[in-house]
């Protein structure tokens, strides 16, 4: 390098408004907004349209700053991964110490803001969120236990809890169930995904199911969390946020779940590396359809409620 | 001309990032005005409802009183 030349790359720093959007990964956010707003909306108790609209956007911050949190605290990792390389961290754009204070900054804000918005429950629940995935999921189970997805989905599974506490300002069946519900989909839905991610997580060393016990045993074990699954979600239909079409609905979603969970574990390594783990991404993908369908049905519900043909009244 | 491309490459970034966070704190203030305005409507009816319950129990007691 000459005297003269002058060094071009984009250093930590330069990072544009984008990255910073990315480090709360926007992905996971719509999920969060999707599932909150539901939980919101499904509560028996309106709420003002600007005050559900600041809840949701602050619920969606504070789920957004703690993915910011898990960027800088698996750094190392993610720059492992083929997956999580171009990250803004693992890429340059952002440094490690800057990621951490905003997160940290964000999730204060976060949960100060929801509680001034909506209530103090909400907020309360917001801020066990943000813990829960840093803390106990980020910095302990992810690489120390095979179990980290199923416990550490407890994280992903609160959002609509909080927004039927903004509305309520508590807890109740209803919102405990649709917890549950994201809780138990959770592990069959990573696992399916850490079928075709294979290497991934064994190079970046972290315990997933896959590497722990094999590849056999996780696709028992999604078949197993699939038929555990299915009578919540059902169970669900026979409760205020549930009715006809979400039964219906629910029942048909359960059947192709636990045929595709069948299928994944009927199946040996050699049929799917043959195919290119047709089956596996198939119901990867339909896992996320399963899902978003479900939260679907139960506002179909409520909507069909206003005009007196909702649920089981 | 090169140098002029670095530097404006540079500048874009971060003029992107400025007119973002200036953006975002825009719309925070508009909508913590908001709030407030929600919040204080909803507790001024809560008090003018209360304040009229209060009227009319105090009316229905002299009225009962006037009658004994």
């Amino acid at each position: 390098m000459s005297d003269t030349s002058i060094n071009t790359r984009v250093s930590e720093g330069d990072a544009s408004f984008g990255d910073y959007f990315a480090l709360l990964k926007p992905r996971v956010m719509s999920l969060v907004v999707f599932t909150a707003l539901v939980g919101l909306l499904a509560a028996p108790q309106p709420v003002h349209p600007l005050l559900a609209f600041a809840s949701v956007l602050f619920i969606a911050i504070g789920g957004g700053a703690s993915g910011a949190l898990n960027m800088w605290w698996d750094a190392d990792i993610d720059r492992i991964m083929s997956r999580t390389q171009s990250r803004p961290i693992p890429a340059g754009k952002i440094a490690e110490q800057e990621a951490f204070a905003f997160g940290a900054f964000l999730s204060v804000f976060a949960v100060v803001m929801l509680g001034l918005a909506s209530n103090w429950v909400a907020a309360g629940l917001l801020a066990f969120t943000i813990f829960f995935y840093v803390v106990v999921y980020s910095m302990w189970l992810k690489r120390s236990t095979p179990q980290n997805i199923v416990i550490g989905g407890a994280a992903g599974a609160l959002p609509p809890m909080i927004g039927w506490a903004v509305a309520t300002g508590g807890v109740s069946v209803e919102s405990v169930l649709m917890f549950t519900l994201i809780f138990m989909w959770t592990p069959p839905h990573f696992w399916a995904l850490a079928l075709f991610m294979k290497s991934d997580y064994r190079d970046a060393g972290v315990p997933m199911l896959t590497v722990t016990h094999g590849r056999k045993a996780t696709r028992r074990h999604i078949l197993i969390y699939t038929i555990l699954l299915a009578p919540i979600a059902i169970g669900a239909g026979f409760t205020a946020i549930g009715g006809p079409v979400y039964l219906a609905t629910s029942i048909l979603l359960n059947l192709g779940f636990l045929k595709g969970a069948y299928n994944i574990w009927q199946r040996d390594e050699a049929e799917a590396e043959a195919d290119d783990y047709k089956v596996e991404k198939s119901v990867f993908k339909f896992s996320l359809l399963y899902l978003f369908a479900h939260f679907v049905a139960i506002l179909v519900e409520k909507f069909l409620a206003v005009y007196g043909m909702g649920g089981w009244a | 001309m090169s140098l002029n491309q670095v530097e404006h490459e540079l500048h874009s970034r971060r003029k992107n990032r400025n007119v973002g966070l200036g953006l975002v704190l825009g719309a925070f203030v508009l909508l913590v005005m908001g709030m407030t305005y929600v919040k204080l409507t909803a507790q001024n009816a809560e008090m003018a409802a209360q304040r009229a319950a209060e009227q009319a129990a105090a009316e229905a007691s002299v009225q009962s009183g006037a009658s004994d």
